[in-house]
């Protein structure tokens, strides 16, 4: 305190910076987040004038089935990619914890029961990835690939092509009940998850050392902040929430089969990219993974009520991936074109 | 020392530098964003000469080899090579001069053979415009024979070469390409004695084919023993040439470090308390060995020394970010020993590195987030951040710091380097701490913001903070330490009281002159 009130003192014309130029509300409306929430409104209007049957209250409640598992994962991914990371294993975490959970269901274990079972897989799942790369230092896409195999693999093993059946009426809750009316579990878990999200990655101090290891690990640690120990925690909360997942989607399809969430690695990466996470690392938003994922659902649910198939949807979605991360690319490259 | 001297005064020099120059830099001028890097400076180069370029750390030597290497453009100034003009508008026009740079690390790759390092880009060519193996093989061995180096083999790859074979592999390369000026910047710094010998060899082999070399060194042993001509730099001005072996090194050290005159360093009266850091025997297993220092209370401890004296290693490891194999600290009676910054910073000591860009500033971040990173704790409630009190002590310690910026939440990257200095310094003042570390607390920034942080290091030890600031600028040791530490690879020197201590007395110190 002695140095900040002699030094006041000693100097009354220090000149007075402001805390920021543009008010909050000017920054959001110029943002990539308004851009979605366009994006978003285009999509919703479009659909509902390509199909009779999509303004519709329990069509669109069926619309948030489609997002919702990807989307609780998303939230975790989102804050591992800022801080500079990727698990690409999340949807083997799915496959892995839905086994786990229906090996238990045959030994007879009950509702709680399988679901603390789903969650301690996935965070163990994210624990292995998490100790691999920040205790041997691995690059973490490579550790995931590996993991990717091998913890679907161990699915297959266990199951070849046979499925776990038979979950309790209680357990179907999760994925096909309704708190209110059209109001999923599913959606209403979604909702306090991303608030939840939200809260720790802007509001908390954990949430801004996230951004500041994705902008510079270096000077991260030269100014304490325990680089290694956010990350693994971070890796710990994505598998957590692939768990969780799990548990929905298992609920939901009332089965297990080792191809369980095929695929859905990309579709979560993507939503996170087009929410304006870099992909490199350092930026992004919670309010831009939650309206990506509502776009992708808004996307799917679109193209599937107008009958176009799988293979095309993906084909979609591939694109969709290479054009969000091209984009702030090619628009940075455009603007330095004209500046020079 | 003197004995080299007289020897090398044997050597033919003045009459035959009189020759006309292969390579004669005039009138360069070279500025970057608020630092003037060379002013008009001019450089000679003969046939058959070596020429040593001598000047503190941050007197333009490193800038004139980029601007003759054509990896700076200068902003004035002419390049001639045999009294033609030349432009280098990039690397590989130099290169096409003939002009080749052996560095400190040498520019080569370790993944390809010898023989391909030497004749990378201008392999021979055969059938179908391929290369040309054995003939490549058979001309890489010729030329290291040619060089006395036949022990290499052309098929070696080149990590498994020690570095001074590796000077080698980079001298055959710029004999294989024809090359006529030879830049060497600091070529012996990682060598070892007898290695020395050898690279000594191969200059002598530059010499007789007709080559001319720039030798960069601090080793006043080694410019005596091998040069013919010096070049002194200091403060981007060129202030002395002439023949080696007609100049004194008393002579050649008053040159390098003659005190410019419009730096002007705050007067303040010295109130210094009782010892604060203990440091002793601290030992790392490469970088360091057996260090002792204290600081006491109220005091600006200086450190001055070579660039890899081992000075920024210590103050890692002091600040928890290196481990050390033995030795001992305290702090204020309190034994320590913090296992990571966070430690460190706990305990009240706190590191402003060296390297701005990649340990300092969190470029993307704005302002007053990189002000409060290491105060996150202080200001946020059980892991909560509380906005307003972040940016109440960014703006504390920002205007304190008279930080020119348009607002808080403006990007650190967009700010000048001094600047970005200032939101550094703010950053570790703001966790309260009793010891604080400068690692070339100056460096690269702009005469106005040098003064505003020398200005600032007086007010915080007259508040009783303790500093220790590491700096390779002379004048600046000199005018801003109570006591000053000199160290040389890896050890401590001496520890002086900075009473009637000169400039001359810390050079040889830290170069090795022995008296």
């Amino acid at each position: 305190m002695t140095i900040l009130d002699q030094t006041a003192a000693a100097r009354p014309q220090a000149r007075h910076i402001p805390d920021r130029l543009d008010s909050p509300l000017k920054a959001g409306l110029f943002s990539w987040e308004m851009l979605l929430v366009v994006v978003a409104v285009a999509i919703f209007v479009a659909n509902a004038l390509a199909t009779p049957y999509f303004l519709n209250a329990w069509a669109l409640s069926d619309l948030t089935f489609n997002f919702v598992e990807k989307g609780l994962i998303a939230l975790a991914m989102a804050l591992l990619i800022i801080s500079g990371e990727i698990d690409l294993s999340v949807a083997a975490i799915i496959a892995l914890a839905s086994t786990m959970m229906g090996l238990a269901l045959q030994w007879g274990v009950g509702t709680p029961g399988l679901v603390l079972i789903g969650l301690a897989t996935g965070l163990l799942c994210g624990a292995f990835n998490g100790a691999l790369v920040t205790r041997l230092g691995l690059p973490s896409i490579v550790v995931t690939i590996g993991t990717m195999s091998l913890f679907r693999g161990i699915a297959f093993i266990v199951l070849g092509d046979q499925a776990f059946r038979g979950y309790p009426e209680s357990f179907a809750f999760f994925g096909q009940g309704y708190v209110w009316w059209v109001i999923s579990f599913e959606l209403v878990l979604f909702v306090v998850m991303a608030a939840l999200f939200w809260f720790l990655l802007h509001r908390t101090s954990f949430g801004r050392t996230v951004y500041v290891i994705g902008n510079n690990p270096v000077a991260a640690a030269f100014s304490g902040v325990r680089v290694e120990r956010v990350k693994f925690i971070l890796f710990c909360l994505t598998g957590v929430m692939a768990g969780l997942a799990s548990v929905l989607l298992t609920s939901r399809l009332g089965s297990t089969r080792p191809s369980i969430a095929m695929g859905f690695e990309l579709e979560v990466i993507t939503m996170v990219v087009l929410g304006g996470v870099a992909i490199l690392g350092g930026s992004g938003s919670i309010t831009g993974v939650v309206l990506a994922a509502i776009i992708m659902g808004l996307v799917t649910f679109g193209l599937g009520l107008l009958n176009v198939p799988g293979i095309v949807m993906s084909i979609f979605i591939g694109l969709l991936l290479i054009t969000v991360i091209a984009l702030p690319i090619v628009w940075r490259r455009v603007r330095e074109g004209q500046a020079e | 020392m003197m004995h080299a001297t007289v020897e090398s005064s044997a050597r033919p020099a003045s009459g035959e530098a009189r020759a006309r120059p292969l390579l004669s830099l005039s009138g360069i001028s070279k500025s970057f964003p608020g630092v003037r890097a060379l002013n008009e400076v001019s450089l000679s180069l003969y046939p058959g000469k070596v020429t040593a370029l001598i000047g503190e750390n941050g007197a333009g030597k490193s800038t004139l080899v980029k601007i003759m290497t054509g990896i700076y453009q200068p902003d004035a100034g002419e390049i001639a090579i045999d009294g033609a003009v030349v432009e280098l508008p990039g690397a590989h026009a130099a290169f096409e001069q003939g002009i080749t740079a052996i560095h400190q690390e040498t520019v080569l790759f370790d993944h390809l053979t010898v023989a391909e390092n030497i004749f990378l880009g201008h392999a021979p060519r055969g059938f179908l415009g391929l290369i040309d193996w054995s003939r490549m093989r058979r001309e890489a061995r010729e030329v290291l024979e040619a060089m006395g180096a036949g022990h290499i083999d052309p098929d070696t790859f080149l990590r498994d070469l020690g570095i001074a074979s590796k000077h080698l592999v980079a001298v055959a390369r710029a004999m294989s390409i024809d090359a006529r000026i030879v830049i060497m910047d600091e070529p012996t710094a990682a060598l070892s004695t007898k290695e020395i010998e050898e690279l000594f060899l191969l200059i002598e082999f530059l010499k007789s084919e007709g080559k001319a070399v720039l030798f960069i060194s601090h080793k006043f042993d080694e410019i005596y023993r091998i040069a013919d001509n010096y070049t002194v730099f200091r403060d981007g001005e060129m202030v002395g040439e002439g023949a080696l072996a007609q100049t004194s090194q008393d002579a050649i050290v008053r040159m390098m470090v003659g005190r410019a005159v419009d730096q002007i360093f705050p007067a303040r009266t010295p109130n210094i308390g009782g010892p604060l850091l203990t440091v002793s025997g601290l030992s790392h297993p490469t970088e360091f060995d057996n260090v002792s220092f204290e600081l006491r209370e109220g005091e600006i401890l200086g450190f001055y020394g070579l660039v890899g004296a081992g000075r920024s290693e210590v103050m890692q490891a002091v600040a928890g970010l290196t481990r050390t194999s033995s030795g001992t600290m305290a702090l204020a009676g309190e034994t320590i020993a913090p296992q990571s910054a966070a430690d460190a910073i706990a305990a009240g000591i706190v590191y402003v590195p060296e390297e701005r860009a990649r340990q300092g500033v969190v470029a993307g971040l704005p302002i007053f987030q990189n002000v409060s990173l290491p105060s996150l704790g202080r200001i946020s409630k059980s892991g909560v951040l509380r906005l307003a009190e972040e940016f109440a002590l960014a703006r504390t310690y920002t205007e304190r710091l008279d930080l020119r910026a348009a607002s808080l939440s403006q990007d650190v990257s967009t700010l000048s380097g001094g600047n970005q200095q200032k939101v550094v310094i703010a950053k570790w003042l703001a966790t309260k701490p009793r010891v604080i570390i400068l690692d070339e607390p100056t460096k690269g920034i702009d005469i106005g913001s040098k003064a505003a942080v020398h200005e600032f290091m007086a007010e915080l030890v007259a508040d009783g903070l303790s500093v220790i600031m590491v700096s390779s600028e002379l004048p600046e040791i000199l005018g801003m330490s109570d006591r000053i530490a000199i160290m040389r690879e890896g050890c401590m020197v001496a520890i002086h009281d900075n009473r009637g201590l000169d400039a001359e007395t810390l050079v040889r110190a830290a170069a090795g002159i022995g008296s």
